[in-house]
């Protein structure tokens, strides 16, 4: 159904009624989500994609260096990400390895990023469902009922950060500039390393800014996160999802391929080390042809099929071992496993972030991984700039391969990401991706199972359909 | 004319925060606001007369987003001054709190009650294929709105259309060889359907914020600017970049860049599109003037209506 006011029934109805918005706001991108409500809880969800622009069939036949260009454009939130994934499959295709200026330029490019993107999601994107802004434009109109519990000092507090917050994802992009070129789509990663060779000045410039980030990090985003934790208690207990975990790992410390932000696999209870063979994609509810359905992103194929019946998102369903599988900083942190901050430490009275334990399948959950994750990174860039050295070179020339393959396997800060390049007589035959985001908000797969957020969405609370608030939270407590 | 355009905004709210505190956490007044280096005296201006805040639709195609996050790094003015003090901005799928059928109604609704009167700003191509499918907007009375159907509707109604970015301007990449969605800029579009508002194109992969805000500000205060051929503000894409650049020196002395980080030398052996592209970058530089693409590596030529084809390759040698 559109809009959910006609039929809007209050908590207790026996009836089921189903309730659709579209579009999710506060995304990147264009997302329906329809979920189903009996008794004041979500019974069934189906979450569509609903746009299509075919990159997969646009770089074929291109020069290969162009797709780390073209492929940014995918994310305009998280472009360095397609960079680096793309420069990683690059890489791999024309066998070249980086110096280690190189690595900690790219990774100085793709960490102010990162933290770009998490605060920019949390308070630009999210923090809406928790904090009322003031009544203009555009924070009017909102749902009658939108369950924004703060008390008016805290609420204050909320709408000053979000302004704040403003200046330093503001600041974080000057830094990626920095190194970078411009930004959003940067030109500086390139596959052979990086563009720019920093110089002291340009370390100094980061620096510079990076203080104030950091500062803002630990003294504003993180704390109030945890503060959040008390008059939305409750959101810690729902939205579990499937409970399965994927991470590829990202941020590269040395040649051989450590990663600050570790790989690793979390299936039914237990964890398992990353094997892309294991990845298969599915179309059966995705507008693509059928024949294309089940197949590993190394020979993946991308048709469009606009008119499937009873398909109903442009999204495919990718499966690990089968199943679904979610990404994002809770995969990652999982799969690490860091000491949480001072802060998390004091409010949470536990020591690393697995002890957190089942709090962490949630919608806050979710937030509180994400929230760490961006302490922990920050502290990471502060390493890298020690390490980069002025003047030392960061780019290594290659010559375009007649036939390679290539394989790139990195993380968004929404989740994990794959790219794949097959490059024949010295062009793209085929370029796949398999991006944060087809992991999070796929529709059903060939065998029946819901994507992860559809998961996530089931027994989540809707006490009144005319304003359904923790649908849009479970959503964007992914950043799809 | 100004009350014409001001938007209700009522200065009490239930959460206690009041549009005046807001506007004071903001930093700066409209009279405070500094100049940036080569920034249009329209905005300036546009500040200092106390501007009522003008409606604005934004809607998004095939895009990324790009743009819109383009548009959160103005520096003078800040975006929150210009959400709070310039524009008023009743619909952007990124920004506003709203979702579902109530934003939609909000769409709508403002577009009616400020006919001729609010600019509609299209972020992304529009994708004409397959009946519009390729792009879905939301559903309002139980009926599903592509892009086409949205720009159809809304366009005739807007007093002014802002395409931002190549992708709306031109086509941009969905519009790239090898695409099957029919992705099409807003100035074709409204050819093939006889849509006659004024369209004032930023492209750019994204536009600089200052070309968008820049443009608004003209728009707002002296009407449309003076475009070029391609529908762009001479403002900003008046100049070529090659003949402006600051490497030009080097060129005349044939120093040229070896290699894609060589700090020294004229690009145009390793691929820059400097030569062919008409922007203000080189003067403008990015992100706060931190840096810009030809210091950095090369220019791919992305504020031009061929791109990214017509600039493909990016890089040379082969």
């Amino acid at each position: 159904m559109a809009g959910c006011k006609p039929q809007a029934e209050m908590a207790g109805s026996k009836k089921t009624v189903k309730v659709s918005i579209d579009p999710v706001t506060r995304i990147e991108g264009h997302l329906k989500a329809e979920v189903e409500v009996k008794n004041g809880v979500v019974t069934d969800a189906h979450l569509s994609g609903g746009m299509y622009r075919g990159f997969e069939q646009i770089l074929r036949g291109r020069d290969p260096r162009d797709a780390i260009q073209i492929t940014q454009r995918i994310c305009g939130v998280c472009p360095t990400a397609h960079a680096t994934a793309s420069a990683l499959a690059l890489d791999d295709a024309f066998g070249v390895e980086l110096t280690d200026n190189g690595r900690i330029a790219r990774n100085l490019i793709l960490g102010a990023n990162f933290l770009q993107s998490h605060i920019l999601h949390f308070y630009h994107l999210a923090a809406l469902d928790y904090v009322n802004g003031p009544e203009t434009a555009p924070f009017i109109p909102r749902y009658e009922n939108n369950d924004v519990r703060l008390p008016k000092e805290l609420n204050d507090v909320g709408v000053s950060q979000y302004l704040e917050a403003l200046e330093i994802r503001k600041v974080l992009h000057e830094m990626v500039a920095l190194l970078g070129g411009k930004m959003p789509h940067v030109q500086g990663i390139v596959v052979g390393g990086a563009t720019e060779i920093p110089t002291r000045e340009a370390l100094n410039a980061y620096a510079e800014r990076f203080k104030k980030v950091k500062k803002f990090i630990q003294e504003k985003y993180v704390p109030l996160i945890y503060t959040l934790a008390g008059p939305y208690g409750d959101l810690l207990k729902t939205g579990v999802g499937c409970k399965n975990l994927v991470s590829w790992g990202v941020f590269e410390l040395d040649a051989a391929g450590t990663t600050l932000l570790k790989p690793g696999v979390y299936t039914d209870g237990k964890d398992y080390k990353v094997d892309p063979a294991m990845i298969k994609e599915y179309v059966k509810y995705s507008w693509f042809e059928d024949s294309t359905t089940g197949l590993n992103p190394t020979e993946g194929m991308t048709k469009p099929d606009a008119y499937k019946p009873d398909a109903y998102s442009f999204i495919k369903a990718p499966r690990y071992n089968g199943k679904p599988h979610e990404g994002g900083p809770l995969a990652r942190m999982w799969a690490t496993n860091p000491e949480l901050s001072k802060t998390g430490q004091n409010a949470l009275g536990v020591k690393n972030l697995r002890d957190i334990g089942d709090a962490c399948f949630s919608i806050l959950g979710r937030h509180v991984a994400r929230a760490e994750e961006t302490a922990l990174v920050a502290n990471a860039v502060e390493e890298w700039l020690a390490a980069a050295q002025p003047g030392k070179e960061t780019f290594v020339p290659a010559q375009i391969p007649k036939n390679a393959e290539g394989l790139g396997m990195t993380e968004a800060p929404r989740g994990a990401l794959l790219h794949y390049i097959d490059i024949k007589d010295s062009v793209i035959s085929n370029y796949q991706i398999t991006s944060a985001t087809i992991w999070n908000a796929n529709p059903r797969d060939d065998m029946g199972q819901r994507g992860p957020i559809e998961e996530a969405l089931v027994g989540v609370p809707v006490p009144d359909t005319a304003s359904p608030v923790n649908v849009g939270r479970v959503i964007r407590a992914f950043d799809p | 004319m100004k009350d014409e355009h001001m938007l209700q905004d009522p200065q009490q709210n239930k959460s206690g925060v009041t549009r005046r505190s807001f506007l004071k956490a903001a930093t700066g007044t409209a009279a405070g606001i500094g100049i940036s280096q080569v920034f249009n005296p329209a905005l300036i201006q546009a500040l200092e007369t106390g501007l009522e805040r003008h409606p604005v639709l934004w809607i998004q195609g095939q895009g990324c987003t790009g743009c819109s996050v383009s548009l959160l790094n103005s520096v003078e003015p800040s975006i929150a001054d210009v959400l709070l003090k310039v524009i008023s901005l009743q619909f952007h799928p990124t920004v506003m709190a709203s979702e579902g059928e109530t934003a939609l109604e909000n769409l709508y609704g403002i577009a009616k009650a400020y006919k001729g009167r609010f600019s509609l700003a299209i972020e992304g191509a529009i994708p004409t294929a397959a009946d519009g499918k390729y792009c879905i907007l939301g559903e309002m009375g139980h009926k599903e709105l592509s892009m086409v159907d949205v720009v159809k509707e809304l366009a005739p109604m807007a007093g002014s259309v802002l395409a931002v970015g190549t992708c709306a301007a031109y086509g941009g990449i969905p519009a790239a060889e090898g695409n099957v969605t029919g992705a099409t800029g807003v100035v074709d579009f409204f050819k093939d359907n006889t849509i006659k508002t004024p369209v004032v194109n930023i492209p750019g992969c994204p536009p600089h914020p200052d070309w968008i805000v820049g443009s608004i500000a003209h728009l707002l205060t002296k009407g449309i600017p003076e475009l070029d051929y391609d529908g762009r503000p001479t403002l900003f894409f008046g100049e070529n970049i090659h003949e402006n650049c600051p490497r030009l020196e080097a060129l005349d002395e044939g120093i040229m860049s070896q290699t894609l980080s060589d700090p020294k030398g004229c690009r145009m052996d390793i691929g820059c599109k400097g030569p062919n592209t008409y922007a203000d970058c080189f003067k403008r530089k990015w992100n706060g003037g931190m840096n810009w693409c030809v210091d950095n590596s090369v220019c791919i030529g992305c504020v031009e209506p061929g791109f990214p084809d017509s600039a493909s390759p990016f890089y040379e040698p082969a």
